[in-house]
Parts: C-alpha cells; structure tokens; sequence
C-alpha cells in the first residue's frame, strides 16, 4: 500500500477509527515540520522534545474524544496546537524565570556563600583555642590588660581607670603582651591562619 | 547582570527530527489510552 498517496483526512478518519497505524504515518510525515517549527521558536532541543511530545498528546486525546473538528487541516491545526505550547512554555518562563547555567557566565561568579565549610570551620577553632592558651601563658597584669583591650573592647583610659594603674603602664603591659605572644608563637612554631 | 550578544549557531532546520524515543513513546500512548462514553461524559484509561 502507497501511504503517501493516503490524504491526512483519510488517516484522521482511520486513526479515529481504531486503526493505530494511522497515526504513525502522520507523525512521520509531519514531524520534521513540526520539530523545526516549535525549535525556530525556543531554540533549544530539549525543550523542542518536550512540547512536540505535549503536541501529540493532545492530538491524540483531541481524537480519540472524537472532539477533532474536521473542518479545518490537519497539519495547520497541530501547528496551532505546537503554537500555543510555546506560547504557555514562555508565558511560564517568564512567571518563574529560571538562570540557566550552562553558558559562559556562571553565576556562581557573583552568588556566593560566604559560610565556612566544615574544615574552615575546624581549623578556625582551632585557632581561636591556641590563641585562648597562648594568653592564658602571658603574667597575669599583661593578660588582664589584652583581655581587656581585645576582648571587651575597653579603651587604654578605661583600662586605667578600671585597673588602677596609669595609661602608660597599661601602653607598656599591653606592649609586652603582644610581645611576648609572638615570641611564644616564634619559639613554638604555631600556625594561627586559616 | 552579563549580557550575551553571540549569536546563535545556525542550524539546518531541515535535519531536525524529533528523537526515535519520542515518536515511540507517542505511538505507544495512543496504544495504551482508551477513552469510555458513560452517560454523555467521557474518561480516559491508560492500560499498559
């Protein structure tokens, strides 16, 4: 049998009529037009697969409800079907607009996340705890002064004020304190950077 | 944000077909779906 000499009309009417292979021949015949229509509008493969597939399946359920309206053709009409899934596929893209990575411009260039990862998050304990022991080897009136000055944030007057000693004398001891971390840092070879 | 101004590669549109799989799975839908009449309504089974 010459299928290419059957009408689209003839296959609807078979197709309607139970016989499968009718649909066949029509999306063979009609599917390369059909692709390239829907593909000169989105330009991208897969979503051209998708809406050829949606196409068809609304074809298929239009007749097999028998709801095909044989007035018009064949094609122009699964054209127009094509047509307005493309229209719903923008319309959707544009309510939820999606950033597709796979260009050139990533947009992990400008969105970051700043939070440690789990081994940032370690050694930055780490550190913290080795300076904590560090200052706890420092005399008492030097680390009384650095704990006062870094810690709470206290300025050299309060420092003074609050210690009963001068401004100087709270310069000097905050001055040997920093002194003496970095000899103990020095002599012990400590590591304090994440 | 970065605008990209390439253009897109031009491609033949008479080559585009529709993958294997897609018409097969088209043509197995139309198999599997059975649409019933019941009282003036219509419902749609798919049997696999």
């Amino acid at each position: 049998m010459q299928y290419d000499l059957i009408p689209d009309s003839t296959l609807v009417t078979n197709y309607i009529h139970g016989e499968e292979y009718a649909l066949e021949i029509l999306i063979k015949r009609h599917k390369q037009k059909i692709y390239s229509f829907i593909y000169s509008k989105v330009y991208d493969r897969d979503i051209t697969e998708d809406i050829f597939q949606d196409t068809f399946i609304k074809v298929i359920r239009t007749l097999k409800r028998g709801a095909y309206n044989e007035e018009g053709k064949f094609l122009p009409w699964v054209m127009r079907i094509s047509h307005n899934l493309v229209i719903d596929h923008f319309r959707k893209n544009s309510r939820m607009p999606k950033f597709d990575n796979s260009g050139e411009f990533s947009i992990f260039s400008v969105l970051s996340d700043d939070t440690l990862n789990a081994e940032k998050r370690i050694i930055k304990d780490q550190v913290e705890n080795d300076v904590r022991r560090l200052v706890e080897e420092l005399p008492e009136d030097q680390r009384e002064v650095l704990l006062m000055r870094i810690y709470d944030d206290l300025s050299f007057k309060e420092i003074s004020d609050k210690t009963g000693v001068s401004i100087n004398t709270a310069l000097g001891r905050m001055r040997y304190a920093l002194i003496n971390l970095r000899k103990i840092i020095e002599k012990h070879h400590i590591v304090l950077t994440n | 944000m970065a605008k990209l101004y390439t253009n897109k590669s031009v491609e033949n549109f008479n080559d585009l077909k529709p993958k294997e799989e897609t018409v097969n799975f088209l043509l197995n839908y139309s198999k599997a779906l059975s649409v019933f009449n019941c009282n003036e309504m219509k419902f749609e089974a798919l049997l696999n």
